[in-house]
């Protein structure tokens, strides 16, 4: 006898609801109550859930229902899915696949002075400079620097694609409210939700021995800070230099590319900056779902309790994040011209 | 007389988003209080006609709130009015498409800004060059013109600074230069020496003061301040919450305030630094000179050192001349009568 049977009984639904003779699984809670032969005593007044009212009512679902739903709908429309994304996705795969290749095949000696000759180009600053240059060989001394190397080919994808995305729909957003607040939400969404429950329904859309998986995952949660900062530093450029493009009669092309794109840089920079981050914290996360680098060792070192194997990945992890993040800052303050003083 | 540069004829802003449908109840006289009590609307400008001839520097006063900045706007349309009509020279603004608007603003309508709005990521010889890469001039004619009206606002050697680099006055002679190289008839100035100190004000004054000399531009400046306005004017106007109090010479206005907030206004001016003998002499009647006159003066003498000449004897007369021309007398005594304002600082004027 449940606790919603009157309930039922008093709105005249007992012939809908028809008899309970339970044909549905039984719930975990009940086996163990038959098991320990006692009467499943519940609180007072439980819970209007799925499965309390259930008891009483045939016609109603499980919560098991749910999930089992949401499933089975995305299976229904995973052919679709897949035909569609497919080929849309598949550059994604020979471009992660190209960059793993060209970063393994390129020998070191040409590789680290390219890498340190990047840094200076784009930072200017010599301690930046020089901490790449040692922090590599640190890495390389540890015999950690093919997977640094593949590491770093992910993120490099990752970002580029990211940024090739995600300027063009910051700019958007900020010339149309109606896209901002429609987007943002979205936006919101991809930022919150928990890193491993992206990797889920990709890993039913793709096979895990394709690159593009991972490659998706990392992107879908790297481009949100890149989009939010080109829509925020275009929206905040001030409104009286705007007003002046107009006075000269400037057209929308020119303000963009001569106003509003080049006030905002230093805003995108920092979004990119935070791209790069958000990639390589992926990337460690997207090593459960095949995808090469440091993050395989920290796994190995998680499954096999290999505690020192685990450190090193980890430390070099932390390395790259602070060579990323200190070139990409130095970069950002050498483009910031409006900050020029005497 | 010929076609003015720019014509302003009935023209009404309202801010709202139904400024079309109030339009009629300012039209039947409501002010702006009531306007944005009744209606939540407010008013911007209520009526303007005004009439801005070509080389002349028209300048529209009035305290902030008065519409002055929103009128100016009016002439490139930064802003769009509710009604009325905008030619400038002979063209309908308000016909204009995007692309004879853009055309428009590119052309004929240069602006210079308070706050200088200079590109920020831009060297100085840029930014004064933008008007003329705007229009897609080569990189070389942009930067040969803007290294010429740069030198011309005393900036030569600073092309390749920036605008952070340089002071509020400095900037601002870059905002000029930019709106000079852009070689359009009309320059708008929106209270465009109001944010520098009063030396470098004067300064600038004086700067476009010799400009125009030179370059007979059709300039509107907007200011709030009267000393300024009187420097600079050929034809005033002043707006007091979006109508024209009164408008005409600046002298005239000084000398004949139309109404109580303009008397007021003119009550706290330096006459006799404004006061040019022109506006107080008197004008020869016939052909008798006087015979006592202690000598000859200019029409655009100030008073000022008209009194410095007399010593301050109010006995003195002069002959006034135009040039070779004689054209009237000058009694010292009627000079000081004119430094009086007609209504001297009558109490409660402020409060109207």
């Amino acid at each position: 006898m449940a606790f919603y049977d009157k309930l039922f009984s008093a709105l005249g639904l007992s012939e809908w609801c028809g008899t309970s003779d339970d044909k549905a699984p039984l719930s975990l809670a009940d086996l163990a109550a038959q098991a320990g032969g006692e009467e499943a005593s519940g609180p007072l007044m439980p819970i209007p859930s799925f499965d309390n009212l259930h008891e009483s009512c045939n016609r109603i679902w499980q919560s098991r229902d749910v999930t089992n739903g949401i499933e089975e709908g995305f299976l229904a429309a995973k052919p679709v899915l897949k035909t569609v994304l497919d080929p849309i996705t598949q550059p994604l795969s020979w471009m992660l696949d190209g960059a793993l290749w060209l970063f393994e095949a390129m020998p070191w000696f040409i590789m680290v002075p390219l890498l340190v000759a990047i840094s200076w180009y784009a930072s200017r600053s010599r301690p930046v400079t020089i901490f790449v240059a040692v922090s590599i060989m640190l890495l390389a001394v540890v015999d950690h620097y093919d997977v640094a190397m593949q590491t770093l080919s992910i993120i490099f994808v990752c970002t580029t694609i990211s940024v090739l995305f995600g300027v063009p729909i910051g700019i958007a957003m900020s010339k149309s409210d109606r896209l901002q607040k429609s987007v943002i939400p979205l936006l919101d969404l991809l930022q919150t939700l928990p890193t491993f429950v992206y990797l889920i329904p990709l890993i039913f859309l793709f096979s895990v021995t394709e690159s593009k998986l991972y490659g998706i995952a990392i992107i879908l949660y790297a481009i949100v800070p890149v989009i939010r900062l080109t829509d925020l530093g275009i929206r905040l450029v001030d409104q009286d230099v705007i007003e002046a493009a107009n006075a000269f009669g400037m057209n929308d092309r020119q303000k963009l590319m001569r106003v509003q794109l080049p006030l905002a840089l230093p805003n995108i920079m920092a979004g990119i900056n935070q791209t790069i981050m958000m990639s390589l914290a992926m990337v460690v996360i997207a090593s459960l779902v095949s995808a090469p680098g440091l993050g395989v060792n920290v796994l190995r070192g998680i499954r096999n309790l290999e505690l020192g194997v685990g450190i090193v990945a980890g430390i070099g992890i932390v390395l790259l994040a602070v060579i990323l993040d200190r070139v990409s800052k130095a970069a950002l303050t050498r483009v910031d011209k409006t900050q020029v003083k005497h | 007389m010929t076609q003015p540069m720019v014509r302003l004829s009935g023209l009404y802003k309202i801010f709202g988003a139904r400024d079309k449908d109030v339009l009629q109840h300012v039209k039947g006289g409501m002010g702006k209080e009531e306007l944005l009590a009744q209606h939540g609307h407010v008013l911007g400008l209520n009526n303007i006609n005004v009439d801005m001839q070509a080389g002349e520097i028209t300048v529209v006063m009035g305290l902030s709130g008065s519409g002055k900045s929103t009128l100016i706007r009016h002439l490139n349309r930064l802003i769009e009015p509710t009604a009325g009509e905008i030619i400038v020279q002979g063209e309908d603004v308000m016909q204009l498409s995007e692309d004879g608007l853009r055309h428009a603003r590119q052309e004929k309508m240069s602006m210079v800004f308070q706050k200088f709005a200079l590109l920020p990521h831009k060297t100085v010889l840029k930014n004064a060059g933008m008007p003329l890469s705007v229009r897609g001039e080569d990189e070389a004619t942009c930067d040969r013109e803007a290294a010429k009206w740069l030198d011309r606002v005393g900036l030569s050697g600073f092309e390749n600074h920036y605008p952070a680099q340089l002071s509020g006055g400095m900037q601002q002679r870059v905002g000029i230069a930019r709106a000079l190289s852009a070689n359009t008839p009309i320059m708008l100035m929106d209270e465009a020496f109001s944010a520098l100190d009063p030396l470098i004000r004067t300064d600038m004054q004086d700067l476009l003061l010799e400009l125009q000399k030179e370059l007979h531009k059709t300039i509107i400046f907007i200011t709030h301040d009267l000393d300024e306005a009187l420097k600079l004017a050929d034809h005033l106007v002043i707006l007091k919450d979006g109508f024209v109090v009164q408008q005409g010479e600046p002298q005239h206005i000084l000398l004949n305030p139309s109404d109580p907030y303009i008397e007021d206004f003119v009550s706290d001016i330096n006459r006799a630094r404004v006061l040019r003998v022109r506006s107080v002499m008197t004008p020869l009647g016939g052909d008798k000179v006087p015979a006592d006159a202690h000598g000859e003066v200019d029409v655009n003498d100030t008073l000022e050192s008209m009194i410095a000449r007399s010593g301050g004897d109010t006995s003195h007369a002069y002959i006034v001349k135009d040039g070779e021309q004689t054209v009237g007398t000058l009694d010292m005594t009627e000079l000081v009568r004119a430094l009086v304002p007609r209504v001297a600082s009558k109490a409660g004027a402020r409060q109207s």
